[in-house]
């Protein structure tokens, strides 16, 4: 059985998670919701351990399953979320709003996996266990991801916000 | 002693700090003779420190209640509850307004209010009253005990019309709506700039409570929930996040 208070107490990082995930506060907020609500009902399944590493599981297929499809059928919105995230980071130094402009840009496998080991701190074995996916996957996808991620950030020009259209 | 040069592997889980501490120290002394790999192990760990610096302030914020709600196990809302609540809702999505609903949302996303019979009654009702120039209530602000009087009375329900004046929006008033198994209401506010919300109540749901909700219907977002087997729903026009900050005014307002 899961301890409420332990779950709330894993609230807000699911939220930095999905809304570094995301771009976007609101949709982070409905991942994190419907990823609270699938590990309550699969309480029974849960074996005990890393319960962060065990929710962020289930925040990754929760993820697949309906964020990507929606994604696809969004299309133009896309880039409304990334306006939002701008704007949430407008109190922050350019540098930080260009670190997000160019997650956001990366692909989201290369994004998860940033997340998991910089972020969330997971040792690499748990996170083939989160993205169901072999070690050696992780370190090659993680390589790439760090490579993709330092490309976006010299070749993205430090855009002042005063041209951004709205 | 002299190492052979790490695989990259061995440098990554050197700049995440996953390795043993011994291994940790050769590797060290290995980058402090080749200054160019150094720089760029250095520049995974800068990208990772970048990453707490700009998420981590979400740390820092309140948590929505609606996400400690779901977390203390109050009643989610499943697919399978909201097709519950299908079959209890009926509505004036009926006859007239169903046509309205068909003819402008034929490729209906698996998110849309379309789908969710409450978010989708408080969408129609929003987009057919609130531009509604002479006649947007029945009953206006100027007589708001006697209409909360009447609307409680119909629904059988305390009809509360939350003080959104901190946000920019006064009550211009109400109507009641007429459903297939029940009656709903309906709150309309507006700020100055002439931009309506309105807020809907029905009395036509078996559910007991539901956690914050969101859909969207033909450019009306509303965020809706449930609580003590009515449904609410805020719906308007303006951005989602704006929408939420007076959505979690209501429910607030609403559960003292």
């Amino acid at each position: 059985m899961i301890d409420a208070e332990a779950l709330v107490a894993e609230l807000p990082r699911l939220r930095r998670y999905g809304r570094a995930l995301l771009g976007d506060v609101a949709r982070a907020d409905d991942l994190v919701q419907d990823t609270i609500e699938r590990a309550l009902r699969k309480a029974a399944h849960w074996q005990g351990g890393n319960l962060r590493a065990w929710l962020l599981t289930l925040m990754h297929n929760v993820f697949v399953n309906q964020v990507r499809r929606n994604d696809a059928l969004r299309g133009a919105s896309e880039a409304d979320a990334v306006e939002l995230a701008m704007r949430d980071a407008s109190s922050d130094g350019l540098g930080l709003r260009d670190l997000d402009r160019a997650m956001q840009a990366l692909s989201a496998d290369h994004r998860e996996i940033l997340l998991l080991v910089g972020l969330e701190n997971l040792r690499y074995e748990e996170i083939a266990g989160v993205l169901d996916v072999p070690i050696g996957t992780v370190m090659s996808r993680l390589s790439r991801a760090r490579t993709q991620l330092k490309a976006q950030l010299e070749g993205s020009p430090a855009r002042p916000a005063l041209t951004r259209v709205k | 002693m002299t190492m052979k040069q790490p695989d990259n592997t061995l440098l990554h889980a050197f700049a995440d700090g996953q390795l043993e501490a011994a291994e940790h120290t050769n590797v060290a002394q290995w980058l402090a003779t080749h200054p160019e790999t150094a720089a760029e192990v250095a520049g995974w760990q800068a990208q990772s420190a970048a990453m707490h610096g700009a998420y981590d302030p979400t740390l820092d914020e309140p948590v929505p209640a609606r996400l400690l709600t779901a977390a203390r196990g109050g009643a989610p809302a499943s697919n399978g509850s909201r097709w519950g609540m299908a079959a209890a809702i009926g509505w004036l999505a009926i006859g007239l307004v169903g046509g309205f609903i068909a003819g402008r949302n034929t490729d209906t996303a698996p998110t849309t209010a379309a789908q969710i019979p409450l978010a989708r009654q408080a969408a129609v009702a929003h987009a057919v009253y609130a531009p509604e120039v002479r006649h947007p209530v029945e009953v206006g602000a100027d007589q708001r005990d006697h209409l909360l009087g009447w609307l409680s009375k119909r629904l059988g329900h305390p009809i509360v019309a939350p003080a959104l004046e901190p946000l920019g929006y006064q009550l211009v008033g109400g109507r009641l709506l007429s459903g297939e198994s029940g009656p709903g209401a309906l709150l309309m506010y507006e700020d100055a700039s002439g931009e309506r919300l309105t807020l809907f109540v029905s009395a036509d749901t078996d559910e007991n409570a539901t956690a914050f909700r969101f859909a969207e219907h033909d450019k009306v977002n509303v965020f809706y929930w449930v609580d003590a087997g009515y449904g609410y729903a805020l719906s308007g026009t303006l951005p989602r996040e704006r929408l939420l900050t007076v959505a979690t005014s209501v429910y607030r307002a609403l559960n003292p």
